[in-house]
């Protein structure tokens, strides 16, 4: 799906990612933990194609292509999907709007005819049925005034409906209650398949008990310094990072 | 997004600027009595126009161009080298008595613009929309003329206004905008051409939505329109204006002024869709567009609605104001600016609150590309008749790079203590946040601005008649074109 090599990266001339070595096989989900400031948040902007972020070297393969020669809109028309840790409000957009105009370009950019009214909105509310959702979220302008977990929720739904091969969940437990939580990630398991994988990016162990991971990665100053499987996370819940530091000094 | 990307995507292509091959019947260009003298002739009208127009012009003379204080600057105009009286066809030909009559190249003109002006073809639509189409100085037609005097509802040109109803035009003719009301007022006053003239009788609905269509075509000529809508106690009427001109090197002069009149319960909504060449990308060319427009609230619980959206003009000045006199009645104005390359841009409105219990609403956002500046300038006053008077004022500016401005003037003078008086106002860069969300669920840069600035504007665009809001939208992503990249 999408292989990293030696990813060196840099924000007004800060380095953030110092040689990160990563590679993702369909199908499989991997999560990473790490400090603050370890550059997770870094790593999902790069991957994504933010502007004030700069490669400065290393390579990034995704789906047999060069990543960095795709524009941010390419990039997600290819499949690769970022979920928002703060996603942002639009006002006078209405969401369904949003969701038809995203669906029919990246459908065009595959050279599928867009889709008509009637076959968008029954996806879209069968989707928002099993995403919980009040249908009136569709006339609302997106993401404004929503609560944290409606916004969450909202990234989950576009996810439904693009059907991305590549997700990025920056942070996506962050401010979720359990309950939302639970809707969330039940959402991000529906997804889960042979032909599509996840990155997840999070502080915290919870998430990976409603999201089981395959593989579990400590990124530390810009590098991945440690990995293994689902018991590392518990292990750094328990102990936090600090021994792991340790390790690899 | 870098600014120079930004900048890229400011582009336009302005595809209303072709030019008519049709020969007129031009005045030299020059301003004098006499010219007042012969706009006057050439219209047949009666004496007392005439001495108003004289009048006006003595007036003219003695006063100043107001860009002292607006916020906008250009070369002094000379008055002496534009010609204020052009109107297609031969010198010695009659004017056309109808649609029938009138050159089949002007009707392809209008055609060209998405004006049709064979009632057939505007009945194909879903809803008749009844147009008069001014063509430089003069009106060519007005459609639906008979379908509308059934419901006893008078459209036509200004002109034809003059000849047909001399009392009700001598009635209400200036008692909105004073001749000394402005410079540009009483220019206007002593030149203007044509225009349309609406008078709705008591108690009646307009059947249908009127619209007029102004063009200007001819080289080195000002327009000069006058408009005048009377919406008698309990009638009814909606109004849409829209207008282009070709593609020209040299500046041209727009000084319109329209008057409305609501009497008691009378609603009179007037839309302006505002797409006057703007100039080209090096601020070479475009209308000046200095314009007039006033809405007098006469009648108790009478209300007057303004929704401009205006893309065009090199330069604009002009401030839709409501004279709020009836008790209970109520004014708004709902305005979307878009200026980008070298386009200025001072522009709101005034609302005068003299009735008692008088309500107002201003809605303003303006968007700002290029090298473009724009104000946004709003006087709100409560005189101490207008007791309970209350204003709610929202105005927004967005602006695309960095080389662009946006300013606001907002003026509140409040005699009345009981009055309720709210201001919001923001000023935002288009979000690279949310241009990024945007294009990382695949949608264009372009497209994605498109979204975003329509999303700034639909408080206005739901205000606009439905035909309207639609062609807003058209117009506004045909305006920032290439506005991010």
């Amino acid at each position: 799906m999408i292989e990293i090599k030696d990813l060196h990266a840099q924000v007004e001339g800060n380095p953030i990612l110092k040689g990160l070595n990563l590679t993702i096989k369909s199908g499989e989900v991997h999560a990473i933990m790490g400090p603050n400031g370890a550059g997770k948040s870094t790593l999902s902007a790069v991957l994504a194609g933010r502007d004030n972020y700069e490669v400065t070297r290393g390579s990034v393969t995704f789906l047999g292509k060069n990543l960095f020669e795709m524009s941010v809109e390419e990039r997600a028309c290819a499949g690769l999907m970022l979920a928002f840790q703060y996603p942002v409000e639009i006002p006078g957009v209405k969401n369904v709007y949003l969701l038809k105009a995203a669906l029919n370009a990246q459908r065009k950019a595959r050279g599928e005819p867009e889709m008509e009214a009637p076959a968008f909105m029954k996806l879209v509310r069968e989707k928002l049925q099993f995403m919980k959702i009040d249908n009136s979220f569709l006339h609302r302008a997106v993401n404004e005034g929503f609560s944290g977990g409606e916004k969450k929720r909202n990234e989950i739904l576009q996810m439904l409906i693009l059907e991305p091969k590549l997700i990025l969940l920056d942070e996506i437990d962050s401010g979720l209650d359990i309950d939302a939580l639970k809707i969330v990630a039940e959402g991000v398991n529906s997804l889960r398949d042979a032909n599509r994988s996840f990155l997840m990016i999070t502080h915290y162990q919870r998430l990976l008990d409603y999201i089981e991971p395959d593989f579990v990665h400590v990124l530390s100053d810009g590098q991945i310094i440690k990995s293994g499987d689902k018991s590392l996370a518990l292990k750094l819940e328990e102990q936090g990072y600090d021994w792991v530091l340790e390790e690899t000094a | 997004m870098a600014n120079e990307e930004m900048e890229q995507l400011v582009r336009t292509d302005y595809k209303q600027g072709f030019v008519t091959d049709i020969e007129s019947d031009t005045l030299a260009p020059g301003l004098s009595e006499a010219v007042v003298r012969y706009i006057s002739a050439k219209k047949k009208e009666p004496q007392w126009l005439l001495d108003w127009r004289l009048e006006a012009f003595a007036l003219w003379k003695k006063m100043h161009d107001p860009q002292a204080w607006a916020n906008i600057a250009y070369p002094e105009i000379d008055y002496q080298a534009i010609s204020y009286y052009s109107a297609p066809g031969a010198k010695d030909k009659n004017a056309p008595k109808s649609l029938d009559e009138v050159d089949p190249k002007l009707l392809e003109t209008f055609e060209k613009l998405g004006i049709p002006l064979h009632e057939r073809a505007a009945l194909a639509g879903v809803k008749g929309v009844a147009v008069d189409a001014v063509f430089d100085s003069v009106s060519v037609g007005t459609t639906f003329k008979k379908e509308l005097a059934e419901a006893g509802v008078i459209f036509s040109s200004i002109s034809e206004a003059v000849q047909e109803y001399p009392e009700l035009v001598r009635q209400y003719l200036g008692s909105v905008v004073p001749q000394t009301d402005n410079y540009y007022a009483a220019l206007n006053s002593a030149v203007f051409t044509d225009g349309s003239f609406v008078f709705v009788p008591k108690g009646v609905t307009c059947p249908m939505e009127l619209s007029t269509y102004f063009r200007i075509n001819a080289a080195n000529t000002g327009q000069f329109e006058r408009t005048l809508i009377i919406c008698e106690e309990g009638a009814q009427v909606s109004y849409l204006e829209g207008c282009t001109a070709p593609m020209r090197d040299e500046n041209q002069l727009h000084a319109a002024v329209v008057e409305l009149v609501a009497l008691d319960d009378a609603y009179i909504k007037y839309s302006t869709v505002q797409n006057w060449y703007p100039g080209d990308e090096e601020g070479k060319g475009g209308i000046y567009n200095f314009v007039t427009k006033r809405g007098d609230c006469r009648g108790d619980r009478s209300k007057i609605t303004w929704t401009q959206v205006e893309t065009g003009s090199a330069i604009t000045w002009k401030y839709p104001s409501c004279v709020l006199r009836g008790k209970d009645s109520v004014g708004e104005f709902y305005s979307v600016a878009v200026t980008n390359n070298y386009q200025q841009a001072d522009t709101g409105t005034k609302m005068i609150h003299i009735g008692e219990g008088s309500r107002s609403t201003i809605v303003s956002k303006g968007i700002s590309a290029g090298h473009s500046n724009q104000s946004y300038r709003g006087l709100v006053k409560i005189l101490p008749s207008a007791k309970n008077a209350r204003n709610f004022t929202q105005c927004d500016s967005l602006l695309l790079g960095d080389k662009c401005g946006a300013h606001t003037f907002p003026y509140q003078e409040i005699r009345n203590a009981t009055a309720q008086i709210e201001h919001e106002a923001t000023t935002s860069k288009i979000g690279e946040d949310q241009l990024f969300y945007c294009m990382q669920r695949g949608i264009s840069e372009e497209d994605a601005v498109n979204m975003i600035v329509n999303g700034f504007c639909k408080d206005v665009f739901q205000e606009l008649p439905m035909e309207f809001a639609v062609e807003a939208e058209a117009l506004l992503n045909v305006t920032l074109e290439g506005a991010v990249g």
